[in-house]
C-alpha cells in the first residue's frame, strides 16, 4: 500500500515535470472521452426529450392511415423499372377512408375508443384584420381531436353541434394570435369576425374559442413549424365544404385505458383490411404512439453506438500515444531503474511503477475529458433543445473505467520492459 | 582474525561474456577473496582489471560463471533470481561514483526508498531516514531535492540511503570520482566514521591509490586476477 501511493506521488511528479508533453500525451484520451460523453449527454437528452414530448402527445394514440401496399416481390430482371412505375401510382379518392367506414369501426369498437380524432389540413392561410395580419396553419378538427391531439381552450367554447352539422364559418385560434391581433384581449376577441385567406379565396370566420399554444402544441410541434405559425381550428364539416371533400387520409385514436395500444393497432388494420382486399396498390396501416418511441429510442441507440465506435477508435489512438510515451519515459530514466533494481526493488514494483503511471496518465486524461463531455454536451442540449441536460452517469463511470482499462492495457508493455531491463546496463547507460 | 565472521567469501569465481558464440571472454580468472565482518577494505587495479565486474558479482547484480559465493551465510550461486532484488535491499549497500539519488525526490525520500521496498512502515521508516541523515551530517537539507544539493551532499545522501536497511556490507564504487578532493575527503571521513563507530563492513573500489591506502586490507587486481593481498595504512593505525 505504502509502495502504490508512492507510485502515484511518483507519477504525478513526473506529469507536473513535463507538463506540456504530459498534456499532449492526454489529448488522445481527452478528445476521446470527451466526445462519447458529450454524445452521450445529448443523446440522453434528446431520447429524454423526445420520449415526454412524444408521450405528451399520448401515449395512447393509435395512428391510422392509408398506405403502400408492400410492392410484390415477384420482379425479376427488370424489378428496378418495375419499383419505379409502382412508386409512381398516385392514390385517388377510392383509395381514400370515407366516414362511413370510420363511423362504422367507431361503433365496432366503442368500448375501447375514448375519442377519434380527424383532422383536414387546408394549409397556410392569413388572418387580416385592417393592416395587421398573421399567418396560421388552417385545419379542420372533429371534437375527438382536442382529446387526441391535447388541445385544450383556455377561453371560449369549442364548436357546437349547429356549428358542426351546418359547416359554419367558425374557428378557434392561438392565443398568440389573440396577442397580435386583439392585443391579448380574449373578451374582445371572442365573438369578433376575422377574415382569413386560404388559398385565394377569403372567408369570414367567428372566432369562438382560444386556446393556450405553448399548453396545447409541443414545443416538439413549434420546431416543426418554425415557431411562429400556429393553427386555426375549424370545424371538420367546414374544411370538407371549402376543400370539396370528405375523404380522410389518416386519423388518431385515443384507446381507453386499460387497452394496450399495441394490440389495438394490430386489430385495426384486420378491421380496414375487408374494405381494401380488391385494393391492389393501397391498404390501411396502424401503429400505437409507444411503438413510434420505441422505434425513435432505438433509432438513437444505434446512433449512439455509431459514434461510439469512432470515439472508440480516438481512444485507441490516445492509448498508442500513451504507451509511446510511456516508452520514451522509461528510456530517459534507465538509471533511475537501475538504481532502483540496485536498492532492492523487485521486478513486479517497478512494472507497478509504470503501470500506475500509465493509469495516472489516462485517469486525468479521462477525468478532464468528462468534464469538458459534460460541459460542452449540456452546451449542446441546452442550445439546440432548450431542455436540461441529463449527463448519464453509466457513461461516466463507465468512461473512467474504460480510460484505466487503456492505461493498465497500453501501459503493461513499457512496464515491463521497464521491469526486464538488466540493472547493470540500466545503472551505466548513460 | 580467525575468530570473526566470513561476510564475503568468495572461491574461485570465474566470469565469461560471450559476445557472439565463437568469441569468448574470460574477464575473472578465479578469485578467491574473503572479507570478515568490520573491516574495511579497498579493491583497486586499473581499468579493465575486472573490478567492475567483481563489484557486480559482490552486489549481485550479475552472478559468476563458476565459482563459490557466499554473502552474510547466503549461497548466492544457489540464489533465485526472483531472491536477488530481496538480498540486495537487505544485505548490500550501493554507492555509485554518480550518485545515483532518483530525480525530483527529496533527500528524505530518497533515504527512505529501500525501506520501501523492505516494507517499513511509515513513521519508521521516516525516523530511521532522518537518523541516518543525519549521522551524514545533512539533517538540516532533508528537504532537499538532488538538483539542489552539491555533488558532496548527494554523495552524503546517497551513503545514507545504502545505511537504510543496516546491509551487511557497504558497497561503494569510486564514491569520490566525482568530487573534488576536498569533498572526496569528507565523504571519506563519513566511511570512516561508519567502519569505526557503527562497525560497518566496507568494500571500496578505487583507482586511487592514496584511498585504498587509507583502508586496512588492500586488493590489487591485475587481468582478472588478484595480485595482492596487504594491510593499508588503516590496518596499522587501526
Amino acid at each position: 500500500m505504502n509502495l502504490f501511493l508512492e507510485n502515484i506521488r511518483l507519477a504525478l511528479f513526473s506529469l507536473k515535470a513535463n507538463k506540456m508533453r504530459a498534456l499532449l500525451t492526454m489529448l488522445g484520451i481527452i478528445i476521446g472521452i470527451s466526445s462519447v460523453i458529450a454524445i452521450m449527454t445529448v443523446g440522453n437528452s434528446l431520447s429524454s426529450y423526445m420520449t415526454s414530448e412524444l408521450s405528451s402527445m399520448g401515449t395512447n394514440n393509435v395512428y391510422v392511415s392509408i398506405s403502400r401496399r408492400e410492392a410484390e416481390k415477384e420482379t425479376s430482371e427488370d424489378g428496378n423499372v418495375f419499383a419505379e412505375e409502382e412508386s409512381t401510382v398516385s392514390i385517388t379518392e377510392y383509395d381514400l377512408m370515407t366516414r362511413e367506414m370510420i363511423e362504422n369501426y367507431a361503433e365496432t369498437y366503442s368500448d375501447k375508443i375514448r375519442a377519434i380524432g380527424i383532422s383536414r389540413n387546408l394549409g397556410s392561410g392569413q388572418i387580416e384584420k385592417g393592416t395587421t395580419n398573421i399567418g396560421v396553419d388552417v385545419l379542420g378538427i372533429t371534437l375527438g381531436y382536442c382529446a387526441t391531439d391535447n388541445v385544450e381552450l383556455s377561453a371560449g367554447r369549442f364548436f357546437n353541434k349547429r356549428e358542426t352539422d351546418g359547416a359554419k364559418k367558425v374557428c378557434i385560434v392561438s392565443n398568440k394570435v389573440v396577442d397580435k391581433m386583439f392585443g391579448g384581449d380574449n373578451e374582445a376577441a371572442i365573438g369578433s369576425i376575422v377574415q382569413t385567406a386560404i388559398g385565394t379565396d377569403y372567408y369570414d370566420f367567428t372566432i369562438v374559442g382560444i386556446y393556450d399554444y405553448e399548453a396545447g402544441a409541443g414545443a416538439l410541434a413549434s420546431y416543426m413549424s418554425m415557431g411562429s405559425t400556429t393553427n386555426m381550428y375549424i370545424p371538420y364539416s367546414t374544411a370538407c365544404e371549402i376543400s370539396h371533400a370528405d375523404y380522410v387520409v389518416y386519423f388518431t385514436v385515443l384507446t381507453n385505458a386499460g387497452v394496450d395500444p399495441d394490440e389495438f393497432a394490430n386489430t385495426t388494420k384486420q378491421f380496414f383490411a375487408p374494405y381494401y382486399r380488391n385494393n391492389r396498390n393501397w391498404t390501411i396501416d396502424s401503429y400505437s404512439m409507444a411503438s413510434y418511441v420505441e422505434m425513435m429510442s432505438s433509432m438513437m441507440g444505434t446512433l449512439t453506438t455509431a459514434i461510439s465506435v469512432i470515439a472508440g477508435i480516438a481512444l485507441l489512438v490516445g492509448g498508442i500515444g500513451v504507451m509511446n510515451i510511456m516508452l520514451v519515459s522509461i528510456t530517459e530514466r534507465t538509471r533511475e531503474i537501475g538504481t532502483r533494481k540496485a536498492l532492492g526493488a523487485p521486478n513486479s514494483s517497478i512494472r507497478l511503477q509504470f503501470i500506475v503511471e500509465a493509469v495516472v496518465i489516462c485517469l486525468i486524461g479521462g477525468i478532464i475529458g468528462i468534464i469538458i463531455g459534460v460541459g460542452g454536451g449540456s452546451l449542446a442540449a441546452n442550445l439546440l433543445l432548450k431542455s436540461p441536460a441529463t449527463p448519464s452517469i453509466g457513461s461516466i463511470i463507465g468512461s473512467l473505467l474504460f480510460s484505466m482499462a487503456i492505461g493498465i492495457f497500453f501501459g503493461y508493455y513499457p512496464a515491463n520492459k521497464a521491469a526486464k531491463m538488466d540493472p547493470i546496463e540500466a545503472l551505466r547507460y548513460e | 582474525m580467525e575468530e570473526r565472521k566470513r561476510i564475503i567469501d568468495l572461491q574461485d569465481i570465474i566470469k565469461k561474456f560471450y559476445i557472439g558464440t565463437p568469441n569468448e571472454l574470460t574477464v575473472l580468472h578465479g578469485i578467491d577473496l574473503e572479507v570478515f565482518e568490520g573491516e574495511f577494505v579497498s579493491v583497486v587495479g586499473a581499468s579493465g582489471s575486472g573490478k567492475s565486474t567483481l563489484m557486480n558479482i559482490i552486489g549481485s547484480l550479475d552472478r559468476p560463471t563458476s565459482g563459490k559465493y557466499v554473502l552474510d551465510g547466503v549461497d548466492m550461486v544457489k540464489a533465485k533470481d526472483s531472491e536477488l532484488s530481496g538480498i540486495r535491499n537487505q544485505k548490500i549497500g550501493f554507492v555509485f561514483q554518480t550518485y545515483n539519488l532518483i530525480a525530483k525526490t527529496n533527500a528524505l525520500k530518497n533515504v527512505e526508498m529501500p525501506m520501501l521496498y523492505a516494507g517499513v512502515h511509515g513513521k519508521k521508516r521516516t525516523e530511521r531516514a532522518k537518523e541516518l541523515l543525519e549521522l551524514v551530517g545533512m539533517g538540516d537539507r532533508m528537504k532537499h531535492l538532488p538538483e539542489e544539493l552539491s555533488g558532496g551532499q548527494k554523495q552524503r545522501v546517497a551513503i545514507a540511503r545504502a545505511m537504510a536497511n543496516d546491509p551487511a556490507i557497504i558497497l561503494a564504487d569510486e564514491p569520490t570520482g566525482a568530487l573534488d578532493s576536498s569533498t572526496g575527503r569528507l565523504v571519506m571521513d563519513i566511511f570512516h566514521k561508519l567502519h569505526e563507530e557503527q562497525g560497518k563492513t566496507i568494500v571500496l573500489i578505487t583507482h586511487s591509490p592514496e584511498l585504498a591506502e587509507e583502508t586496512e586490507r588492500v586488493i590489487t587486481l591485475k587481468d582478472g586476477l588478484v595480485t595482492s593481498i596487504r594491510s593499508g595504512m588503516g590496518g596499522r593505525l587501526g
